[in-house]
């Protein structure tokens, strides 16, 4: 949040997605090339660039650059976001950009996944055995070269104990991989997650040991309540209070970004 | 007969699919999620019980959960079996990966990308640092006996390379991906004309990439425009009659999915289609009555709504139906 910014009183209704939307919103820094998925990703940047961060550039995976997204799009491949873009392309176009040495450290992702483990590693594939899985996902789309390839991620999440797990039961998308100097020794490109965004507050990684810890809880959550919910040990100790969403800021997101409450319900 | 450029390769929806889509063909479809799906193609393939597919997808959709449904498909290379937000995981997949009727092997949208890129270009493979240390690349879909079988088949999944240019591009290591030629692709565009050059409007997705690498192309298109009329701005066009072997004209062929600047996807349909999936009844049903009863894709199209299929024509100036009721109560978050 802008620390300059005279912060009005939050109004007291706002629900935990429109919270989580403002949350990634915030991260987002003036500038980027932000990556988006479907849902409140998409929310999230819009939010950004209609709030705090103007300059960035919405692009999508399957070649849209900087959509003016007049109306919500409910898939990637949405006609929405091919309308008044700088370029419509294609998906060799889009994940080069993001490979690229030059533009691929501008983007911000924005990833959600089935599972999460300590150092941000995701699964989107599947629950249980791979060939006879439990429960079957999606898969990666782009998310295992967005992970792989751009600056930094954050990352959706519901917050339940068997999605925060020690050990993923598919490994989809890199994160820290398994500590400092991890992804150089598999020779992956540098950078990784910097926030894990879900209902209940925001998860960080530690510097040193690129181990997740609570960073923010919700207004009305305690740590306890989210290590409840986590499979694994959060650090509690440098845990604040997540400000509220503004008035500005719901006014935003409400009116401008999703009026017809497609994504936020 | 493909490098004439004076030679009609039109013909009708049943006689291009009866005559290059076989049991056990490998087969991969155009378009993403819910836009310019092949529908026509895919249902006319249901219709006509192809069985034993072998499917390429990076992120199709729509055309591929329907296959799947139907039972035609037996194998399926795939990044993303989704539908955006009408289903995050396509239900007639889910089901049939974790009953074990589908054997599926993932990828991410890039490898499979470059992997047709790969074969559009004549290379065994492409490298990509994407992937690295990932259950994508050691958790294979098909064994090495299966692979060893098929002889369209790579006998590894993927590979690693140590960079054979020491540091050179700031990568020491590297994924390789095989090449993907597979013996139809079919994809739907707005414009084509009767030798098969076409033009895609919006977002090419792999299309272009899908279409060069295949053996045989299916061109299914909106309009059919004058034998001159894409030669006039031929810098919009993307794929030449060299790679084309049949050009179908089908009006409303992407249907229910989206076709940029001419209809929007149908949500009801999407909606609808997602529940009917859920129950196993009510999808043998649909199948039934809804697709295969009706003799062709005009009389599949004669039975929708006029009214809704009204609403879904594209405003000129967005390309889509602006302000489309989309929100059902189903939506999940």
């Amino acid at each position: 949040m802008n620390s300059d910014r005279k912060t009005p009183e939050a109004p007291a209704g706002y629900t935990l997605k429109e919270m989580m939307a403002i949350a990634a919103a915030r991260e987002i820094r003036d500038g980027e090339i932000v990556f988006c998925g479907t849902g409140i990703s998409m929310l999230a940047a819009m939010a950004a660039k209609n709030i705090s961060a103007p300059h960035s550039t919405i692009f999508f995976e399957t070649g849209a650059i900087d959509s003016l997204l007049e109306e919500v799009p409910l898939a990637v491949a949405d006609p929405r976001v091919m309308y008044g873009t700088a370029l419509n392309g294609g998906l060799a176009e889009a994940f080069a950009t993001m490979q690229n040495q030059f533009t691929g450290k501008k983007v911000i992702g924005i990833l959600g996944a089935a599972q999460i483990d300590p150092y941000g590693n995701l699964n989107s594939t599947a629950i249980g055995d791979y060939h006879r899985p439990q429960t079957r996902f999606s898969g990666s789309g782009g998310a295992c070269d967005v992970a792989s390839f751009v600056n930094r991620t954050i990352i959706f999440m519901q917050h339940e104990k068997r999605k925060f797990v020690e050990q993923l039961d598919y490994f989809t998308s890199p994160g820290w991989i398994d500590g400092p100097g991890g992804r150089e020794r598999l020779g992956l490109p540098p950078g990784g997650p910097e926030a894990v965004i879900t209902n209940l507050g925001i998860m960080r990684f530690d510097e040193q040991s690129k181990k997740m810890y609570l960073a923010a809880c919700y207004p009305g959550i305690s740590p306890e309540e989210i290590q409840e919910q986590t499979g694994f040990k959060l650090d509690p100790t440098r845990a604040i209070v997540c400000p509220p969403p503004t008035a500005t800021e719901l006014e935003i997101l409400r009116r401008r970004c999703d009026p017809q409450r497609l994504i936020l319900g | 007969m493909k490098p004439q450029s004076d030679h009609s390769r039109l013909t009708t929806l049943p006689e291009a699919i009866a005559e290059l889509v076989t049991d056990g063909s490998h087969l991969s479809i155009g378009g993403f999620t819910i836009n310019r799906n092949p529908m026509a193609a895919v249902y006319e393939i249901i219709r006509q019980q192809k069985r034993e597919l072998h499917l390429y997808a990076h992120s199709n959709g729509q055309g591929i959960d329907e296959l799947v449904g139907a039972g035609c498909v037996r194998r399926l290379e795939i990044a993303y079996a989704g539908t955006g937000r009408f289903a995050p995981t396509c239900v007639r997949f889910r089901q049939a990966v974790e009953s074990g009727e589908l054997q599926v092997e993932d990828y991410s949208n890039y490898q499979m990308t470059l992997r047709f890129l790969a074969g559009a270009m004549g290379v065994p493979f492409l490298p990509t640092r994407s992937g690295l240390g990932t259950d994508i690349l050691t958790k294979w879909g098909f064994s090495r006996k299966e692979r060893q079988q098929d002889d369209r088949l790579p006998e590894h999944k993927l590979a690693t390379i140590d960079n054979p240019f020491g540091d050179w591009g700031g990568a020491g290591k590297l994924i390789l991906v095989p090449a993907i030629n597979p013996d139809v692709t079919i994809i739907h565009v707005q414009e084509a004309d009767r030798f098969g050059n076409a033009r895609i409007a919006g977002l090419t997705f792999a299309d272009i990439e899908q279409a060069k690498a295949a053996r045989n192309l299916i061109i299914t298109c909106e309009r059919l425009v004058d034998d001159d009329f894409l030669r006039r701005e031929p810098e919009r066009n993307q794929i030449s009659f060299l790679h084309t072997d049949a050009v179908v004209v089908l009006p409303w062929g992407a249907y229910p999915t989206a076709c940029y600047g001419v209809y929007d996807y149908d949500p009801d349909y999407l909606h609808r289609y997602r529940e009917t999936a859920r129950n196993e009844k009510a999808y043998q049903s649909y199948l039934q009555e809804k697709i295969i009863t009706p003799e062709d894709h005009f009389a599949f199209l004669a039975r929708q709504d006029k009214a809704r299929l009204q609403r879904l024509v594209a405003d000129p100036e967005t390309g889509y139906a602006r302000g489309l009721d989309r929100k059902t109560q189903e939506m999940t978050p």
